[in-house]
């Protein structure tokens, strides 16, 4: 692999620029020593962290009919977020302090859901469906349904 | 000691200025008032106390009479940033029990409750039932409103109220109005007032005197403190319109648990800490959300408000306590 001529056990410089030579073809095996030692490891991790983002826009644009929006430091995550007709949502509440999430055209209506508590709705009708904290009412989000 | 005291009022002073508020003009408005508030630190927490007259030992003297502003207990709350809400209430009364000048009354500006739980409420009226101040006047938080529109809250606490629940009353020459900023919240919105309960307002302090001292209490603050989090009333500025004739307005707020005042023209903005857990200044933190403290600091961040009221001056003094320091 490496495209440096292996160096003889008993090689030893003769002058000042042998000896530079030598040490700058030490210090390049080292570092492609150093960049493989590294490189394999990033790469590895490139592939899981693909594999993994194809998990994660598997669950934003679900076809199996659930999708799930996540309340966490006062904010809907995703704050919009588009899903086929039918689809059932699942607000989960992370934060130490209850929160709603409230249509603000009247279509659905949470009770107020404490920590790690869920609330879910389903989408039956193409639409676009804003709603809001009504405690917080800084916290807003929508659901497109297509 | 008057060196070091100087040192505490340019100290504070600065600060201000760096605040945005000009010198000249905080001085003015301390001319105004005849006393004043002086921000120090004591376990690395601020105190507002008045620099004229009623800190130290002659605290209390010449004072008519004083008040105590508690605020967001949150009882059912139990998570780290607070496991015992309960006994730090109760904390919180015992140490209002155990000043020296009793406070005519108390008042709670909301967040009584974590959710709205009538077995909260009922744990909240046990710890206050104890208090040897025996009238209390509240405003409900958001907190206390959850479910039901607050029909639960207006049932206990809001007998004789308006609408969402605000009222006024008189106590020796003094002028109390208890707002309800936490109804009818729109999305994307802070808090908000309402056309109705704002015409009320304006109805019950017209033909009132200018040098009538008046206090205003609400949960969310009646100024902006930072957007973002919701910390301020869409419709405040109309309310404090009707107020502005008069010679000494003081409002008192909580919900943002911590400290914080701010002296505009006659009107003295004041927020208490909370007697159940702290939260983040303003944009130090991802939200709003509880802030854990490590347990041997908790009492420090959690605290009383204590307010004395000077005939004389016609000047309110605002003091807060922490639990401990």
């Amino acid at each position: 692999m490496s495209k440096f001529r292996a160096i003889p056990e008993n090689y030893a410089p003769k002058n000042k620029r042998q000896k530079i030579n030598l040490e700058r073809k030490q210090s390049m095996k080292n570092k492609s020593i150093w960049i493989a030692g590294w490189a394999a490891p990033v790469m590895i991790g490139m592939l899981l962290w693909l594999a993994g983002s194809r998990n994660v826009s598997a669950n934003d644009q679900p076809a199996a009919g659930s999708a799930a929006v996540k309340i966490d430091n006062f904010v809907f995550g995703p704050q919009t977020m588009t899903v086929p007709v039918g689809t059932t949502v699942t607000w989960t509440n992370s934060d130490d302090i209850p929160h709603t999430a409230v249509s603000t055209d009247g279509v659905f209506k949470s009770k107020v859901m404490d920590t790690d508590e869920k609330f879910s709705y389903t989408f039956t009708k193409a639409g676009t469906y804003p709603y809001y904290c009504t405690i917080h009412p800084k916290m807003t989000g929508q659901i497109v349904v297509k | 000691m008057p060196d070091k005291k100087q040192d505490v009022i340019d100290q504070r002073l600065q600060d201000l200025n760096n605040d945005g508020v000009d010198r000249r003009g905080f001085l003015k408005c301390m001319a105004w008032a005849g006393t004043g508030l002086v921000w120090t630190l004591s376990g690395g927490i601020p105190l507002s106390q008045a620099f004229a007259k009623s800190s130290g030992k002659d605290a209390g003297k010449g004072v008519d009479f004083s008040f105590v502003q508690i605020s967001d207990s949150h009882i059912g709350f139990s998570k780290p940033a607070n496991p015992d809400v309960t006994l730090t209430l109760q904390t919180a009364i015992n140490k209002i029990d155990a000043m020296p000048a009793k406070p005519d009354f108390i008042i709670h500006t909301g967040d009584l409750t974590q959710l709205s739980k009538p077995s909260e409420f009922d744990t909240l009226d046990q710890v206050l039932k104890g208090a040897s101040a025996k009238q209390i006047y509240f405003v409900p938080g958001e907190h206390d409103m959850l479910s039901d529109n607050g029909e639960q809250f207006l049932e206990r606490y809001g007998k004789g109220t308006k609408g969402t629940g605000y009222y006024s009353f008189d106590h020796k020459g003094v002028h109390f109005v208890g707002l309800v900023n936490v109804a009818n919240l729109k999305a994307g919105g802070m808090g908000s007032l309402g056309h109705e309960q704002l015409e009320w307002l304006e109805d019950d302090v017209r033909g009132r005197s200018a040098s009538t001292p008046i206090v205003l209490f609400a949960h969310i603050p009646l100024w902006t403190i930072y957007p973002d989090w919701g910390w301020g009333t869409d419709d405040s500025e109309q309310a404090l319109s009707y107020v502005k004739r008069f010679g000494s307005v003081t409002v008192l707020n909580g919900h943002i648990h911590q400290i914080m005042q701010k002296v505009e023209g006659k009107v003295s903005f004041h927020t208490a800490m909370s007697t159940a857990f702290p939260q983040p200044a303003p944009g130090t933190a991802p939200s709003a959300g509880p802030m854990k403290v490590p347990a041997d600091q908790l009492s420090r961040v959690l605290g009383i408000t204590d307010v004395n009221y000077v005939v004389s001056g016609r000047s309110l003094a605002v003091i807060d306590s922490p639990l401990a320091r």
